[in-house]
């Protein structure tokens, strides 16, 4: 059985605090990796949709400044100016692991780790040096995670997603933005949505991320999305059972037409026998009540169906 | 990256754990020398990525020259989910006392690695009765896990020191060489009290294959995934005729369900990623043309970053390249999808507004050309 984290981590409070603060909302985040390509187009990007980014990272470019961001050389730098407890992580793959140690080293609380081909040790090594600095990560090989209509952190495009109630947590990038634009189209519009990633390892697994909003309020559903591969989904159906889970669940499954031992995509999206088959997922799921989309456009209906029970 | 069991055992080998006597063959020639190197009887196993090999009837034993053969011929020939061995390794047999079975995996809902091991070899594990699982520590099993395993295993004097030595280096070539799994079905007692792996299925992490060259000559990719590779792209031949394109994997796997849903068969899964630019659809398009069963293509793209007329120009620059010649389908949520639609105009290309319009599309155009040959 998965351990289950500690309830005082409060992903609201660390991404947008509590109303009434001064910089509720604007919360600084500091991006790793800017000067890059996709550092710098998604910079601009959040910049853009109200993400408050202070501050730059890339070594060697310290004094620079971009889209009137400065730059610093090392983190505990950018962090001394700033305040900063979220880091998004933009640098390739094999500079993760010193970019993520680094970050945790200098007080950040919240890693959102972008990059996709992260070596597997690499992330065990940073998730548990996270756990021990009381410091969580998000992915990697995640498109980040946004608070529709106030800020995002990641690489997700901004029209699928609008304030709302229900929360999305995905396992994969672009069927996160179609699951969200169908919501949004049917009038489902949403308060948080997380890329869990891609990986077979994630820094925050789908029973931490139902932890992160099970007591709020201001979260009516859950609409999970998740694919072939590992037993993720399995996990949280027990976790749902064992934990009298109350809000409405709904679930998306990819890849049930995908051959078995053949890697889909996805580091994480791969069957092995009936390990990781669309056909546990979707069994485990019944039994915890959570009705299975087909396709993603059946993800409104079947949310609007459980809403009416 | 799954390597086969002959190359498992290369490195088994050079971590000190011992593996039978053996040779490996592609050809009569190449197997008769190595019955002579052997001596029989021996073993004869096909070289696959994919398992079951013995259920499938893989796995052959040898009695004589007169036998290696015919059966050589048999397993040389002989297709195990859809896949012809890469070779046939020659064995000597082992004089074995007992087996065990033995498992280093990445435990993915636990997020480390784990040591499963059996007291009954040659089984599936899932069935076995008595299982004993230990968590490993990032930086490898220790030599007290080893033993306390073992004692649970029931295992006693040499054979407890045995098991030590040979977990504790499976385990330090699962760190060194990044494996996700190192699984040995069996391990053999021999007679003497010492350790041998029989069979050896090892995967490597692909994501960390750019800090282990020496693992480089193992690779067998096709030349269409090495193309697919270099452009960053994931590609997965399947056994259809519609190829599905599309950015991001989930999407992709989730087109391929519906296509199957609605009675199509994929034959090719791309996914190429974050960026869809006129050259990243190009290379994709060119990769796709190459695979010869492809009857249609569907490409499904979801995005507000993509625009759309770029991935027209794309398909256009395809057609008028001479590139290729099959239909297209696209479903393309993004900017400019008017402009999009008349610029397809006239090509055999068409825009849908939703996926399944352009899977329902696809799938009957490709019914109706059937029906009309």
């Amino acid at each position: 059985m998965t351990t289950t984290v500690e309830k005082t981590f409060n992903i609201f409070d660390i991404l947008i605090g509590t109303k009434g603060e001064e910089d509720f909302g604007k919360k600084p985040v500091i991006i790793q990796g800017m000067t890059g390509s996709y550092g710098s187009t998604h910079t601009r990007l959040m910049k853009a949709y109200g993400t408050n980014i202070p501050a730059g990272v890339t070594p060697g470019k310290g004094g620079q400044i971009f889209e009137d961001i400065p730059i610093y050389n090392t983190m505990s730098e950018a962090v001394g100016a700033t305040g900063a407890q979220i880091s998004g992580i933009f640098v390739p793959a094999p500079f993760f692991l010193k970019a993520a140690v680094e970050a945790i080293d200098s007080g950040i609380k919240l890693l959102v780790a972008i990059p996709e081909h992260i070596p597997i040790r690499d992330a065990i090594k940073v998730l548990e040096y996270a756990r021990r600095k009381d410091a969580r990560m998000i992915g990697p090989n995640t498109p980040g995670v946004i608070v529709p209509e106030v800020m995002k952190v990641g690489i997700m495009p901004a029209q699928p997603f609008k304030a709302g109630t229900t929360v999305v947590f995905s396992r994969s990038g672009t069927l996160m933005y179609d699951v969200s634009y169908n919501l949004t189209s049917k009038g489902y519009g949403q308060r948080l949505c997380l890329g869990i990633g891609g990986d077979p390892i994630n820094g925050t697994n789908l029973i931490e991320a139902f932890d992160l909003v099970r007591d709020r309020d201001d979260v009516e559903s859950i609409v999970v999305v998740g694919e072939i591969g590992g037993d993720a989904e399995e996990q949280l159906a027990q976790y749902i059972i064992s934990t009298n889970f109350t809000k409405p669940v709904i679930a998306y499954i990819a890849g049930r037409a995908a051959p078995k031992e053949k890697r889909m995509g996805h580091a994480g999206a791969i069957v092995y026998g009936n390990y990781g088959s669309a056909e546990s997922k979707v069994t485990n799921y019944a039994k915890a009540n959570v009705p299975v989309a087909k396709r993603p456009a059946e993800v409104p209906e079947l949310l609007a169906k459980k809403l009416r029970m | 990256m799954r390597l086969l069991e002959y190359q498992g055992k290369e490195l088994f080998d050079e971590f000190g754990i011992r593996v039978p006597r053996s040779h490996l063959a592609h050809t009569v020639q190449e197997a008769r020398e190595g019955g002579n190197k052997l001596g029989y009887p021996l073993v004869i196993k096909s070289q696959l990525t994919v398992g079951g090999r013995g259920k499938a009837g893989a796995i052959l034993k040898c009695k004589n020259e007169v036998e290696l053969e015919p059966k050589f011929n048999e397993l040389l020939h002989k297709e195990v989910k859809g896949e012809l061995p890469r070779g046939i390794l020659l064995e000597e047999m082992a004089d074995i006392k007992r087996e065990l079975y033995v498992s280093l995996f990445l435990n993915r809902s636990k997020r480390c690695y784990s040591l499963i091991s059996s007291a009954e070899g040659g089984i599936d594990i899932e069935s076995a009765g008595s299982k004993v699982m230990v968590d490993v520590p990032i930086d490898g099993l220790t030599s007290q896990q080893a033993e306390e395993t073992a004692n649970k295993l029931g295992l006693d004097g040499e054979t407890v020191i045995s098991f030590v030595d040979f977990t504790t280096k499976l385990s330090k070539i699962v760190n060194e060489k990044e494996a996700e799994l190192a699984e040995i079905n069996p391990v053999a007692i021999l007679q003497d009290g010492s350790f041998m792996a029989l069979d050896a299925k090892v995967i490597i992490d692909d994501n960390a294959m750019f800090r282990h060259p020496e693992l480089k000559k193992y690779e067998h990719i096709s030349e269409l995934e090495k193309q697919a590779e270099v452009s960053g792209f994931s590609l997965v031949e399947l056994d259809g005729n519609i190829a599905i394109i599309g950015n991001g994997a989930g999407l992709v796997m989730s087109t391929l369900d519906m296509v199957s849903d609605a009675g199509g068969r994929a034959g090719a899964f791309l996914d190429f990623g974050g960026r869809a630019t006129t050259e990243t659809i190009y290379d994709a398009l060119k990769v796709i043309s190459k695979i010869k069963k492809v009857e249609a293509i569907l490409v499904n793209l979801f995005g507000g970053i993509v625009r759309t007329n770029l991935v027209a120009q794309a398909i256009l620059d395809a057609y008028n390249n001479n590139l290729m010649n099959v239909p297209v389908f696209a479903r393309i949520s993004g900017a400019d999808s008017e402009k999009a639609r008349e610029m397809l105009q006239g090509s055999k290309a068409k825009l849908y507004n939703t996926v399944e319009e352009a899977i329902q599309s696809a799938v009957s155009t490709l019914k109706n050309s059937r029906g009309s040959a």
